[in-house]
C-alpha cells in the first residue's frame, strides 16, 4: 500500500513537537464530522506581517495515522519560518493533496509533506490529511490580526 | 422448525440476481461488500420494477385523469399494500417518506405542529411543552436522536436518555424514573447500527404506554434482516428506509397506528394532501395523503414493493438465520484476535449483524484503508452514533454488516484481511 510510506508511519507514532504549549496568540479547533477525529492547534508569533516568525506550532490532534502524520509534518515545516513562508508551505500541502494524483509535490517546499501525495488519490482521506493545516491557518489568521 | 442459513448453492443463485457483486474493485480484488447497514446492493428484479414503471407506466400519481395516471395510480398504491403487508399491516396505515430520517422528523415535527394548533391535528397527544418529556436511548442513531433534540428546543420540552451499559444493552436500571407521567414519547431503536444489540422492544413499548407515552421504534436495521410485524411489536409508530433493503433510494415508510395517524398534524405541506384550500387556509386530506405532500414517489414505491417481495420469497426467517450464522463466524474470528475490541454484545443472544469493532492502536480509517485495499468495503467512522462510541469510548470503529447475500467466503476475506493491520501499523500483536 503506498498510502502509508514509512514516513508517514514514523511521524504518525512519533509526532514532531505534540502537545499544547505555552505562549500562544491564538487557537484553533477542527473536527472532521464523518469521523469525529479532531485536532486544536496553536499558534505563536514573533513581530509582524509577512515577515513575522511561527516561533511555536503545538497541537493535540486525535485522528488516523495520517491526520497525526500530517499534524507533525505541518509542526516542523513552518516552526521556525516566516509567517510568508507557512502560508506558501500550506498552499503548496493543499494543491497536492486535491491534486486527484496529479502533483507529487514538491520537496523543497514541504519537506516530508511529499509522503502524504498518496493521499490524494482516495478522496475520503483528503480532509484528514488537511485537519491540521486549516486549524492552522485558521489560528494564524487570529494571531496575526490579534497583532494589529 | 428453526430456518437454515442459506447453502453454496442457494447463495451463488442469490448472488447472481445482484450484478454489482460481479464487479472488482481496487486493482482487481473482487467485491467483498460488508457495508449493507449503510446501504444494501439492489437485485435485478427491483431495478426492473422501477424501470419497467418509468417505461410504462411514468405519471404523477393521485392527480390527473388520463390513463396513464390511473395505472400510475394503481401502481402506487398496490405498492402500499404490499409494503403493509410486509410488515402486518394494512395500507391505510403506511406513509411514504424520501427515507427513514424524514419518517422520524415527521412524527417530532407533527409534535411541535401540534403544541402550537396547527397542522389539522387533533386533540391533545401531539402537543409537548415546558415540563413534558421525550425519551430516547443512548444508542441511537443521529436520525432519531436530533429530531427528537430539536422538537426540544423548540417547544421548551425536556430530552431525556436511557443509558447503555458497558456491553452494549440498554441499561433498564432506572427506568422508572427516566419513563414518567411527563414523558410523552418514548423513541428507540430496534437492532442498533453500531452495536447489532436487539432491544426488547414489546417490554419498552408496554412500559411507555404503562405512562402514557407513545412509542416510536426505529426499525432500519430490523425490518430488512428479521421478521416484522407491527402487532407483535406493540409500538406506535416505526420507521425504516428502503434503500436499506434492496430498494431504491428516495423512499422511506412510516408506520403508524390508524386512530394516532388520523389525529396527527401535518409536516410538510403542499400538493397532494389538502382537502380544500383558499387564500386563507387549508384542510387536509386523509390518511395517508395528508402526509404525503409532493408528487408521490412511485417509481420508488413500487421498486420497495419488488424488494419486499424479494426479500418474502427468500423467506425472512431464512435471511435472519443466514446472517445469525455470519455474524458467529465473524464474532468467533474477531475473539481470536486479542489486539480486536467488539464493540456490543460478545455472542449472539438478541443481538443482529452488525458488528463494529476497534484495533487497539489503529484508528478505524486506517483500517478501513488496508481492509479496502483488498476489496473489502466495511464502514469506518461514528456511524451516524457519536453519542454511543463517545460512551463506549471510541473515537470511531469500524463495522461489517451483512445482507442475505453475504457469504461466508466473505467474513473469512474480512478476517484475513484484518491481519494485514497489526503488520503495517506495527502495533503489538500478543501471542
Amino acid at each position: 500500500m503506498d498510502l502509508y510510506q514509512e514516513l508517514i508511519l514514523e511521524h504518525s507514532k512519533r509526532p514532531v513537537n505534540h502537545g499544547l504549549r505555552e505562549p500562544f496568540d491564538a487557537e484553533s479547533h477542527h473536527v472532521n464530522p464523518t469521523c469525529g477525529d479532531e485536532v486544536t492547534v496553536r499558534v505563536h508569533l514573533s513581530g509582524a506581517g509577512d515577515d513575522a516568525v511561527v516561533e511555536d506550532v503545538s497541537y493535540d490532534s486525535m485522528g488516523c495515522s495520517i491526520s497525526v502524520a500530517s499534524a507533525s509534518i505541518l509542526a516542523e515545516e513552518v516552526t521556525g519560518g516566516t509567517v510568508a513562508h507557512a502560508r506558501e508551505t500550506y498552499e503548496a500541502m493543499r494543491a497536492m493533496l486535491t491534486s486527484k494524483g496529479e502533483d507529487p509535490g514538491d520537496e523543497e517546499q514541504i519537506g516530508d509533506g511529499v509522503a502524504l501525495a498518496g493521499v490524494a488519490k482516495y478522496p475520503a482521506r483528503v480532509k484528514c490529511a488537511l485537519l491540521s493545516w486549516s486549524a492552522f491557518t485558521d489560528a494564524l489568521y487570529q494571531a496575526e490580526g490579534a497583532k494589529q | 422448525m428453526t430456518a437454515a442459513p442459506f447453502t453454496d448453492e442457494e447463495l451463488a443463485r442469490l448472488r447472481a440476481d445482484f450484478p454489482i457483486l460481479s464487479r472488482t474493485v481496487r486493482g482487481g480484488h473482487p467485491l467483498v461488500y460488508l457495508d449493507s447497514g449503510a446501504t444494501s446492493h439492489k437485485p435485478v428484479q427491483v431495478l426492473d420494477a422501477e424501470r419497467r414503471f418509468y417505461e410504462h407506466t411514468n405519471a404523477a400519481v393521485h392527480r390527473g385523469a388520463h390513463q396513464l395516471s390511473e395505472e400510475g395510480t394503481d401502481a402506487y398504491e398496490a405498492a402500499r399494500e404490499t409494503i403493509a403487508r410486509f410488515i402486518g399491516a394494512s395500507a391505510g396505515e403506511v406513509v411514504f417518506t424520501r427515507n427513514a430520517t424524514e419518517a422520524l422528523n415527521l412524527v417530532a415535527y407533527a409534535f411541535t405542529n401540534g403544541t402550537h394548533g396547527g397542522g389539522g391535528g387533533r386533540g391533545d397527544r401531539f402537543s409537548l411543552r415546558p415540563g413534558d418529556e421525550v425519551l430516547v436511548t443512548e444508542m441511537e442513531h443521529h436520525a432519531n436522536l436530533i429530531p427528537w433534540q430539536e422538537a426540544c428546543r423548540r417547544t421548551g420540552a425536556t430530552l431525556r436518555w436511557v443509558p447503555v451499559t458497558e456491553d452494549g444493552r440498554l441499561d433498564l436500571t432506572d427506568l422508572d424514573e427516566l419513563l414518567t407521567e411527563r414523558t410523552k414519547v418514548f423513541a428507540f431503536t430496534h437492532v442498533s447500527n453500531v452495536l447489532g444489540t436487539v432491544n426488547p422492544v414489546r417490554e419498552l413499548a408496554e412500559r411507555a404506554h404503562a405512562v402514557g407515552a407513545l412509542a416510536v421504534l426505529d426499525a432500519c436495521q430490523s425490518v430488512p434482516h428479521l421478521p416484522v410485524d407491527v402487532a407483535d411489536l406493540g409500538v406506535d409508530f416505526l420507521a425504516f428506509s428502503g434503500h436499506k433493503m434492496f430498494g431504491p433510494l428516495g423512499i422511506g415508510v412510516l408506520w403508524g397506528r390508524a386512530e394516532l395517524l388520523d389525529e396527527m398534524p401535518v409536516f410538510l405541506t403542499g400538493g397532494s394532501m389538502i382537502e380544500t384550500v383558499t387564500m386563507e387556509g387549508a384542510t387536509y386530506a386523509p390518511v395517508p395523503q395528508k402526509f404525503e405532500a409532493g408528487v408521490p414517489v412511485a417509481a420508488q414505491a413500487v421498486g420497495l414493493a419488488a424488494a419486499c417481495d424479494h426479500l418474502t420469497a427468500l423467506g425472512l426467517d431464512r435471511v435472519h438465520a443466514h446472517e445469525q450464522m455470519l455474524t458467529e463466524r465473524l464474532l468467533r474470528g474477531l475473539a481470536e484476535r486479542p489486539w480486536v475490541r467488539v464493540l456490543g454484545p460478545a455472542d449472539l443472544r438478541e443481538r443482529g449483524g452488525a458488528v463494529a469493532f476497534v484495533v487497539d492502536g489503529v484508528h478505524a480509517h486506517d483500517v478501513g484503508q488496508v481492509l479496502d485495499d483488498r476489496g473489502v468495503e466495511v464502514r469506518v467512522g461514528h456511524h451516524c452514533a457519536w453519542p454511543l462510541h463517545r460512551k463506549l469510548r471510541a473515537a470511531a470503529s469500524t463495522r461489517a454488516s451483512f445482507a442475505a447475500y453475504t457469504t461466508p467466503g466473505e467474513v473469512d476475506a474480512l478476517l484475513e484481511a484484518l491481519d494485514r493491520v497489526p503488520a503495517i501499523f506495527g502495533t503489538e500483536v500478543p501471542v
